[in-house]
């Protein structure tokens, strides 16, 4: 190029190093813009589009999917004050009223000075120090209107185990310090699963009967199987740390805490499906998790456990970080491929499934963050042992994100079965303040409802199964008899109609529709045969949608409908 | 509302893609343009003309009764508007007009009349027209617009091949290997080819290089984007040959069985290394040859181009050039590889295939061959002029020389397309007789004496072979504006009115009732067409000559077996520079061409609404020379050459490359061809269209 | 080339053959079995976006969008069970509650196939956009479109690799959308109309219609594009 570019000399410098790497270099690039101008000047679009060589409109598609990203300026930060059920229960609402009366302006509508921006948003994984807001780059747990503009010491999540495995390392050691890592246990996972041969670390993995932690419990060996069994190259293997499920904050405090062993599970992983590169992709409001990985990956290669020839193995890997930039729906994996390619993270249509037609096309790996954690103490402590911790079906340690109206909100490591009942009354404290409960969210808002009185279950896949319930990422939420549950399923509609993705219809219109008669449910003006209407939308979506966020979409609703039928007030109207 | 409404399928007229179309057709209006989605070529796709450009058929200034001029006979003739001339009867205006031709026939023999056929008009105007020319004017000058673009392409696979068709179907495109594109700005001139093209690049994983002076769209989709320097063409095929040879890549067997020249031809690619080829090229070495090897390995390629390769002074050479190419290995004649000229007009093919050329009869038949003129010469009834004609610029020689005194011009627009329009149209200003035929008026049109108002595609039936031989109908759709009448119509009313004045015994036979008829004649004189009839046709929708026999299914690609001369000639060429190049006075060279909402000389697309999106003619410049000389995009600049000066709007933009720029030719009032050169191509007597030396100045 | 498998299938109680790549609704189609879409166009990928197309194949969790699911030995299949007919029914309602569909004579068919009621949703939110005339060949209203993307399809890889089109917004608030909203003339929009001929609504219109629909005469059409031009010359 030998005329002046439209971009700022950050942003050319960026595009110089990058640009070669085509369309996956947008999002980074577009964050980098936004980062240098606060948002995203056509300009500099354009410029990105010609460098990238992406056609213009889908950039500006992908600046529009993306919440965080903007088109038009804004202001330099962003006060993000997450407004889904953990902390709306906890008065979110009112803190947004009180921040926007504070700087005289509405939601969305820039300072004067161009200073901030007041935005609502979904979980930011501070559900246990509700509310939880984002300003800038900074986290704020039980924000104030003070606090917000004066923010201490970054939010961590309290810890509770009877017996720490995965978290045996986090808040005890120097997160960043590769040798307290070390002598703390860490890498010898990785040192076992290195000598043996990648067939041999599946079958130590499928032996120890993991099944992922993101959501669908699905056999991670058996993943892993498919992977390694496809014969192109290059395969990849991805860590998905787009935690976004409302309710859902334990992979936030893996990754803050004990960043190496995330490392760790990732080379393990990859070296049993013979992928070289991996891609860690962490959601764009982790700012602070971000800061960590980041420091820890360079960190893990000045070591040599990155790069070419990890520890004289042979075997080499790299892993490269990714930014999320506000878009609930990456988490699920094809989505999230997409979005690391450079597009608007739309699920694909499965299959083909990620092991044959992952990312790039490419055979891939996709882990979530605990899943690989859990990878790591496999290889620790003795695929045998693992089987002796937790239940038959569902072995190993499982991490509860317990957040709402308990006593004890945190994260909860539990390595014995127990029931929901005993995780919030024995180990969580029971309801704050001594009220009666009124229900629990499990699952987060993919999850159900649970009444008081069905809370005893083992919470595992079987136990859960047996209800007609699921672990799902293992949020818990309870709610108390103060709380209105009209109020929770409206903010879960809004949540579900602005994560929606749109891509298949009863997703795009049903997750609308549903929030339109919960609004309505809300404000008591429901109209005769609106249950027949969430019920039909609610078929459609968990019958015909694309993919898991539309299926689930309405599961919470529900749930709800079955255990608190006085909230919808309105008898049922026979259709015709 | 909607049900008064009527589909009228018909083939587009603009590109020579010949794309289906359907038009809707309501209160004798087309209202909207589809494309049927099963249907060959196109399969539903269109360009933004073909959609949205056949609104020129409804335009006011259509001609709609018989004109002629109101000073007749005064010489020289001025170039008048409509209102330089009186309605006439039909009945008037064409027996003046064969009265006129009788005369120069009777006074100097038909050789002193030129004709232009029209590569817009169908096979079956082209033919009878061709008929008339030769059978009742009894001359062979007759001609049409190929001379001014593809003339070079034919002259030159005339000589490797022995044929000058496109090579590959359109359909084969998408599934091509490696396909090279040069001289061709493929997305603007053959917009819907271009789509099948960037199929095959971007869903089907084709490699794809493009070797062009101009930052063409489709350069954006080429692995391999080697930007030559205008006018050097030569110099870089010789250099991928060179390499080709030098590192093996030749196909030996091929060469072996279907080759011949091998010997006289390699020593003549000395010196064309790639180092020289950067020299005067300005394409790095390096790049030439990674090109030569990805076009020299490929299980199969083909090669496309356009205007860029024939409309030059080396033209002949170029065309050559690439069909060497093609020749060492052994891309051609299988499915996926060829050469393929991309043709201008929408049936530059058929009226090429009908005869409207000055050495041939219908299905390239030649003229001189006495077999062949006696087998039309017992058709016909007549005697036959066994002189080849003149070509299209020999015409206008002959013109100023006093050799022609009447030109017969249907459906063309010499005044607008020649090079040195200054020369031309001092020419056509002292001609005894003009006879002018066409559906609007033009540059032309005001030189004439007498014309005669045709109906546009929409309203007539007939056939038009696209650019990959394809022979398809269009169908009437619509009544014509006032009295006009079928070009093939009018032509046989002529030419009885001129066999009478002639007093020639028995007619060559003008008593067509559809043109229908008139394809069956050409068949039955023209074997590749003999499979083929109106009937067929309409259950087929479309059939590529050669088609010899009705269950013949039809020839999308060619030369599977043999080349039409035998074996393929690999031709010596060397490089000359251009004719004019850039010096002190005249710093920049000018290349000429289309833009995509604009066709030739404007006179369909400037009355229809695609004059509304491109209303102007813009002068592309880059923004380092635009830098220079202080040029925004929106200034007013005037260009000058050695020849002539125009003023028009300046647009800066990296698609000219640096020290060059481009000046579409489609405006009348910023004539591109005021500027350009009569400069020819010593074979082919094509025009230099793409380099010459202009001087730009901000206003 | 090897020969493709068959595959043996049950379709509605119908036993048939099928080669091997065969989708479903394909399948169906053979066996002259109608099954509604609404994204999907032959000169279109599918993709499954609109789920109208969907049937219950038996064992399935969830119902399968036949336009992208291959048949498969030994499959039954439903194309109008109960689960299926409330899918297309609801889809139906919901859409016409956010999109203008009125000019859309296969969707109104469908509508009355299914039994859909109009007013199934009031008070919803409709997806109400201004009409974007803002080129001389084609409006864009937006109002009246369904997010079937077959026009950024045709736009990009299935037919024109021109990528003037794309997706703006999220959810159901997702639109058709040009780089920052530009103007067609400012984009690399070449007017091919191809999108507009994929439109399955009157989304996309072509101008003339559009005016000729709004009770134009030819010669007020061609005066009021005049107009356009010297208003088009006096601002530049």
């Amino acid at each position: 190029m030998e005329f002046d570019p439209p971009v700022s000399s950050q942003l050319q410098e960026f595009l110089d190093q990058y640009g070669i790497r085509g369309r996956e270099m947008l999002l980074p690039a577009l964050l980098e813009a936004q980062k240098i101008h606060d948002f995203i000047p056509r300009e500099a679009a354009a410029y990105i589009g010609e460098v990238l060589k992406v056609p213009l409109a889908d950039i500006y598609g992908v600046i529009e999917f993306y919440s965080m990203l903007s088109s038009q300026p804004r202001a330099e930060r962003v006060i993000r004050i997450c407004t889904t059920p953990s902390c709306a229960s906890q008065g979110s609402g009112k803190l947004v009223a009180e921040v926007c009366q504070h700087l005289g302006v509405d939601i969305g509508e820039p300072t004067v000075d161009g200073r901030y921006v007041v935005e609502e948003v979904e979980c930011l994984g501070l559900c246990d120090h509700a509310p939880g807001v984002l300003i800038g780059n900074d986290m704020v747990g039980e924000a104030t209107l003070d606090r917000i503009f004066h923010p201490e010491e970054h939010p961590r999540s309290e810890i509770y185990a009877d017996q720490r495995y995965l978290l045996a390392r986090v808040g005890s050691v120097d997160p960043l310090n590769i040798k307290e890592f070390q002598d703390a246990g860490g890498f010898a996972g990785l040192k076992t699963a290195l000598a043996l041969k990648p067939e041999e670390v599946i079958q130590v993995v499928s032996d120890s009967g993991l099944t992922g932690r993101g959501g669908a419990g699905f056999p991670t060996g058996l993943k892993w199987q498919g992977c390694a069994e496809e014969e192109r190259f290059p395969k990849y293997l991805v860590c998905n740390e787009d935690e976004s499920e409302p309710g859902t904050f334990k992979d936030r405090a893996l990754i803050e805490g004990d960043p190496f062993t995330i490392i760790e599970g990732m080379i393990i992983a990859a070296y049993a499906v013979g992928a070289n590169k991996g891609y860690l992709y962490i959601r764009g409001e982790y700012t602070h998790s971000h800061e960590v990985i980041s420091q820890a990956l360079e960190i893990a290669a000045g070591n040599r456990f990155l790069g070419e020839n990890i520890q004289d193995s042979g075997f080499d890997f790299e892993i490269e970080l990714r930014s999320g930039a506000g878009a609930y729906i990456c988490g699920e994996e094809t989505a999230l491929f997409e979005s690391i390619e450079g597009k608007r993270g739309f699920p694909r249509v499965k299959p083909p499934f990620p092991t044959t037609h992952g990312l790039f096309n490419q055979p891939t790996a996709i882990n979530n963050v605990e899943t690989l954690a859990n990878v790591a103490l496999i290889f620790n402590i003795g695929a045998e042992k693992y089987r002796e911790l937790g239940s038959e079906d569902s072995p190993g340690p499982r991490l509860f994100s317990l957040s709402g109206d308990v006593e004890r909100p945190g994260i909860y490591e539990i390595s014995k079965p127990l029931t929901l009942r005993e995780l919030i009354y024995e180990k969580g404290g029971g309801v704050r303040d001594g009220k009666q409960l009124r229900a629990v969210l499990l699952g987060g808002a993919a999850g159900k409802f649970v009444a008081p009185d069905g809370l005893d279950f083992l919470l595992t896949n079987q136990g859960t199964r047996e209800v007609g319930l699921g672990l799902g990422s293992a949020a818990v939420v309870v709610f108390d008899e103060g709380v209105d549950l009209r109020f929770v399923l409206h903010g879960l509609g809004h949540f579900f109609a602005h994560e929606s993705c749109g891509k298949c219809y009863p997703c795009q219109l049903g997750t609308q529709r549903q929030a339109e008669i919960l609004d309505r449910n809300l404000r008591g003006q429901s109209l005769p045969g609106d249950i027949d209407r969430l019920k039909d939308i609610i078929a459609t979506m968990t019958d015909s949608s694309l993919c898991g966020l539309g299926q689930t979409a309405g599961s919470a609703v529900l749930s709800a409908i079955e255990i608190c039928p006085e909230y919808f007030g309105i008898e049922e109207g026979a259709r015709d | 509302m909607r049900e008064a409404e009527i589909k009228v399928r018909s083939t587009c007229p603009y590109c020579g893609v010949g794309c289906q179309i359907d038009m809707q057709i309501r209160e004798n209006h087309i209202t909207r343009v589809d494309a049927p989605f099963d249907v060959a070529p196109n399969y539903g796709r269109l360009c933004v003309k073909g959609r949205y450009g056949l609104d020129y058929t409804h335009h006011p200034s259509r001609l709609t009764y018989p004109l002629i001029r109101k000073d007749l006979g005064i010489l020289p003739r001025k170039p008048v508007g409509l209102g330089g001339f009186r309605r006439a009867s039909w009945e008037e205006a064409l027996d003046l007009a064969a009265e006129k031709l009788a005369v120069i026939v009777q006074e100097h023999g038909g050789d002193a009349l030129g004709a232009f056929c029209s590569a817009k008009a169908t096979n079956e105007d082209n033919y009878l027209f061709q008929k008339f020319i030769r059978g009742v004017l009894r001359t062979n000058n007759i001609d049409h617009c190929a001379r001014l673009c593809h003339a070079a392409s034919v002259a030159g696979l005339q000589i490797t091949l022995g044929s000058s068709a496109m090579s590959n179907s359109i359909a084969e495109m998408k599934d091509l290997e490696v396909l090279l594109v040069t001289g061709s700005n493929t997305s603007e001139t053959h917009p819907v080819i271009s789509t099948f093209l960037r199929e095959a690049v971007v869903k089907n994983r084709a490699r794809l290089i493009v070797i062009d002076p101009r930052r063409t769209e489709m350069s954006r989709f080429a692995d391999f984007y080697l930007q030559l320097k205008p006018g050097t063409d030569v110099v870089m095929f010789q250099a991928l040959a060179q390499v080709i040879v030098q590192d093996g890549l030749v196909d030996q067997e091929f060469l072996d069985a279907r080759v011949e020249g091998l010997e006289e031809y390699l020593p003549t690619l000395e010196g064309y290394t790639p180092e020289y080829a950067e020299e005067i090229c300005g394409v790095p070495a390096e790049r030439i040859r990674e090109a030569a090897h990805l076009y020299g390995e490929a299980g199969t390629a083909a090669i496309y181009w356009g205007m860029g390769i024939s409309q030059s002074t080396h033209g002949t050479d170029n065309a050559i050039s690439l069909a060497n190419l093609a020749l060492l290995t052994g891309n051609v004649g299988r499915p996926g590889t060829g050469v393929n000229p991309l043709r201008g007009q929408n049936n530059v093919q058929g009226c090429s295939d009908a005869g409207g050329l000055p050495n041939v009869f219908p299905g390239y038949q030649l003229v001189s061959d006495q077999e062949v003129r006696e087998k039309f010469e017992t058709h016909w009834g007549v005697s036959l002029n066994p002189q080849p004609g003149l070509t299209t610029m020999e015409m206008v020689d002959a013109a100023e020389q006093g050799i022609i005194q009447g030109y017969y011009v249907m459906g063309e627009n010499p005044m607008m397309s020649e090079p040195d329009l200054h020369h031309a149209r001092q020419v056509m200003a002292n001609l005894g007789f003009v006879l002018y035929q066409d559906i609007f008026m033009n540059e032309t049109g005001e030189y004439a004496d007498v014309i005669l108002p045709a109906v546009s595609f929409a309203e007539k039936a007939g056939t038009f072979t696209n650019s990959d031989r394809r022979v398809q109908l269009i169908r009437p759709a619509i009544t014509p504006p006032g009295e006009a009448r079928p070009d093939w119509v009018i032509i046989q009313e002529l030419a009885r009115r001129v066999e009478d004045k002639l007093g020639m015994i028995g007619s060559a036979g003008f008593a067509f009732e559809h043109p229908a008829e008139i394809w069956d004649e050409m068949a039955e004189l023209t074997p590749p067409f003999q499979g083929i009839s109106h009937g067929r046709l309409e259950r087929e929708s479309g059939v590529h000559w050669p088609c010899p026999s009705e269950d013949h299914p039809g020839t999308p690609y060619l030369f599977s077996e043999s080349f039409p001369r035998g074996k393929g000639k690999l031709t010596p060429i060397s490089y000359r520079s251009p004719a004019e190049l850039p010096d002190e006075e005249y710093p920049l060279i000018l290349s000429t061409g289309r833009v995509l909402y604009h066709w030739h000389g404007g006179t369909l697309t400037r009355r229809s609404k695609l004059d509304d999106i491109y209303p102007e003619a813009l002068v592309e410049i880059h923004p380092r020379d635009a830098k220079g000389l202080g040029v925004s995009t929106g200034d007013r600049v005037s260009l000058r050459s050695r020849r002539g000066r125009i003023e028009v709007k300046a647009l800066v933009s990296e698609r000219s490359p640096i020290g060059t720029v481009f000046l579409p030719f489609h405006f009348a009032e910023a004539a591109a061809n005021i500027l350009t050169m009569d400069a020819r191509d010593p074979h082919a007597k094509i025009p230099d269209y793409k380099v010459c030396a202009v001087v730009l100045e901000k206003l | 080339m090897t020969e493709k498998k068959c595959l043996s299938l049950n379709i509605n109680g119908i036993e048939c053959q099928v080669p091997e790549g065969t989708t479903l609704l394909e399948a169906a189609r053979y066996l002259d079995i109608d099954i509604p879409v609404i994204c999907l166009h032959e000169a279109t990928t599918a993709k499954g976006l609109c789920r109208q197309c969907v049937v219950e194949v038996e064992g399935r969790r969830t119902l399968a969008p036949s336009c992208i699911t291959l048949a498969e030995e030994g499959m039954v299949v439903f194309t109008e069970s109960e689960r299926v007919v409330r899918v297309r029914r609801t889809i139906l309602e919901m859409l016409h509650a956010s999109s203008d569909i009125s000019h859309s004579p296969a969707l109104q068919a469908q509508m009355e196939k299914y039994t859909a009621d109009p007013e199934r949703f009031p008070g919803a939110k409709k997806r109400q956009y201004e009409i974007l005339d803002d080129n001389p060949f084609y409006v864009r209203d937006y109002s009246q479109c369904i997010l079937c993307w077959r026009c950024v399809q045709a736009c990009g890889d299935d037919i024109q690799f021109t990528y003037a089109l794309g997706l703006g917004g999220r959810g159901h608030d997702s639109r058709i959308s040009t780089f920052y909203e530009l103007p067609m003339p400012e984009t690399t929009c070449v007017f091919c109309g191809n999108c507009v001929a994929v439109c399955p609504t009157e989304a996309l219109q072509d101008k003339t219609e559009y005016l000729l629909e709004k009770g134009l005469q030819h010669h007020e059409i061609r005066a009021r594009r005049r107009q356009e031009r010297q208003g088009k010359r006096s601002k530049s």
